[in-house]
């Protein structure tokens, strides 16, 4: 599928919800759990899967996850289980360590 | 992706939490994200490219930022203190802007613009007259635009995409890290790029936004106090009359747990000082220019209680290591890399730096590097230090000396409260050295002051290479420092070549103000 930065994503395995971050402008293969991800909007009232957070490999929320190019970058808004892959390809956490505010 | 989003994910995280304002007050995160749809709606209707905003910073600016990002259109908070005429040339530059401007700025702007919005009134009407809109996608336009402050130059129009703002806020700060209780006090205008900042960041951390519009040093600590204020940012003259302002009694501020400064260099003994008088509060320093979308380099609190307890080399005097996602070089004036530990050119990359001008394309080389036009070396332990900005280098007799060099050397003369060091024009040298200074004992005359030009320049000779020691030292009472802390230096080599003070009746000495030279 087609994907913009902004867009809304939607796990049909697990209660994983992201915002893209960075997409390239190219068809995306995006997968959570092996399943695609699936557009939806503010206005989407469908109901959201309960929280799985238990499973080992849980999307933290508020993390960002990317692939080795940094080409491509999800943000968790709500979390869930399930490998993130972008063309078959895991999605890793970035790690930064919080930093001091500075504003 | 849209800035907007960075209030739309706290909402949706803790919607009733307060955003702006005092702690008992009721506008919430969802109040803020609601209110920001109408005025989106109100803004497209208006058919505006543009919000430009002249006023004192406080709440309507996150409600027009994030009005104008989710109308798809940029956010230009323009510098009320600029004259009314000069206002009218700069949003001449800018595509159909839509003027807003508070009370207090209004009427100045009135005569030479030919309709300016009240904030107050227009704001209660975009919000109540108004369905909300659906956010804009981001735009490839900018997000916000700011002018620089023009010291050196016309000011120039930096542009700040979604893009860029979104990279720095999401690699520096955890969506709603901050605690409920949590508030930030905002001192800095909203014309500068740590107004925009503070904006973000602290939306996006949930940290409630408290606004001082005017700064005073008394009325910043009664804020801490009244307001129960968490997290500061102020620029360095801030600091310096904060310092002033306690008399050396430490204040008392226990809910104070942060204090970040920065947006130009601070003079050690202020910084010395204000560690004394805060030994609860963990300092910050940020460094960053209008063009990388703030922050780039955080020297954290840890490296300023380790400077205070000795014991390690101090890492005070430096800007601290870049931020996630920055990456740094020093070039040397051919472009080239220059060796670990070396002094060049600062060049930086990464998502959040813009360097993009309106009018002026972008600034980055090939490879997206931007060169900051500051001075800069990185030690061992990938510590930056800058040495002043390259385009204040003096040339004396064909050598190239920076003011940081001597203004470093001489900030820590104990009778010196502040200096700047400025080329002056000289027909045999090309240019020739002068030191600016402020002395510690203000208001004592000459003659009553033990720091005189001698005592100046044998201070410089006994710690630097001869030709570093300054051709002509003045004394003045104040350095012309703008209302964001920058120094403007195009003033103080006004201030050299400027008459004495005029002497006292009465008094047969000069007064402080005497401009002493001497042969070298």
């Amino acid at each position: 599928m087609k994907i913009t930065p902004g867009s809304r994503l939607r796990s049909t395995v697990s209660s994983t919800e992201v915002v893209v971050v960075r997409a390239p402008a190219v068809d995306l293969d995006l997968t959570c759990g092996g399943e695609p991800f699936l557009a939806f909007g503010p206005s989407d009232t469908s109901p959201a899967k309960p929280g799985d957070t238990e499973a080992a490999t849980a999307n933290e929320l508020g993390k960002r996850y990317a692939d080795p190019s940094g080409a491509i970058e999800l943000l968790v808004t709500k979390a869930g289980s399930g490998v993130m892959a972008a063309d078959g390809v895991e999605l890793v956490r970035k790690e930064a360590k919080p930093l001091p505010a500075t504003d | 992706m849209n800035i907007h989003l960075l209030l739309e994910l706290m909402a949706e995280r803790d919607g009733t939490r307060a955003a702006l304002g005092p702690r008992d007050g009721d506008a919430t995160y969802d109040v803020l994200v609601a209110g920001s749809l109408r005025i989106a709606t109100a803004i497209r209707r208006s058919g505006a490219r543009s919000v430009a905003f002249v006023g004192l910073n406080g709440p309507p600016v996150p409600q027009l930022l994030f009005g104008s990002a989710a109308a798809g259109v940029p956010f230009v908070p323009l510098n009320y203190r600029l004259p009314g005429e000069v206002l009218a040339g700069l949003l001449g530059r800018l595509d159909r802007p839509l003027v807003i401007a508070d009370e207090g700025c209004a009427p100045a702007l009135a005569p030479h613009v030919d309709v300016v919005h009240r904030e107050a009134v227009w704001i209660a009407g975009a919000i109540g007259d108004n369905e909300p809109t659906e956010v804009a996608a981001a735009p490839d336009g900018p997000a916000v635009v700011l002018f620089t402050s023009g010291t050196t130059a016309r000011p120039k129009a930096v542009e700040l995409g979604h893009d860029n703002l979104t990279s720095y806020v999401l690699g520096t700060v955890d969506l709603a890290s901050a605690s409920p209780d949590d508030a930030t006090l905002v001192a800095v205008p909203p014309y500068h790029v740590a107004g925009v900042g503070a904006t973000l960041s602290n939306v996006y951390s949930g940290r409630r936004l408290v606004y001082l519009p005017d700064f005073d040093p008394q009325a910043w600590i009664d804020a801490v106090q009244r307001e129960r204020v968490s997290h500061a940012m102020v620029v360095p003259t801030m600091l310096a009359r904060i310092v002033e302002a306690t008399g050396g009694v430490p204040p008392r501020v226990p809910t104070l747990r942060t204090l970040a400064y920065g947006g130009a260099p601070t003079a050690m003994p202020v910084l010395d000082q204000a560690l004394a008088l805060f030994p609860d509060v963990g300092f910050t320093n940020a460094y960053g220019l209008t063009e990388t979308s703030a922050t780039i380099a955080v020297l954290g609190p840890d490296d300023h209680r380790a400077s205070r307890a000795g014991g390690r080399p101090d890492k005070l005097g430096s800007v601290g290591r870049p931020v996630p996602g920055v990456d740094v070089q020093i070039r040397d004036d051919d472009g080239a890399e220059t060796p670990a530990g070396e002094i060049g050119q600062l060049w930086v990359r990464g998502a959040q730096v813009s360097a993009r001008y309106t009018d002026g394309g972008s600034a980055l080389d090939a490879d997206g590097w931007f060169a900051t036009r500051d001075r800069a070396f990185v030690d061992d332990d990938g510590y930056l230090f800058l040495g002043g900005r390259v385009d204040d280098v003096i040339i004396r007799g064909g050598e190239n000396i920076h003011p940081s060099e001597i203004e470093e050397v001489l900030v820590r003369h104990p009778l010196v409260r502040d200096v700047s060091v400025v080329g002056i024009p000289d027909e045999e040298w090309g240019q020739r050295i002068a030191a600016v200074v402020v002395r510690a004992d203000a208001g004592a005359s000459a003659e009553q002051s033990e720091l005189d030009a001698d005592a100046v320049r044998a201070f410089v000779r006994d710690r630097l290479r001869g030709s570093r020691t300054p051709d002509l030292v003045v004394f003045r009472a104040d350095l012309p420092y703008g209302p964001t802390g920058k120094l403007a230096r195009r003033d103080v080599a006004a201030l050299v070549t400027e008459p004495d003070p005029p002497t006292p009746r009465g008094s047969a000495q000069k007064q402080s103000g005497t401009v002493t030279e001497v042969a070298r």
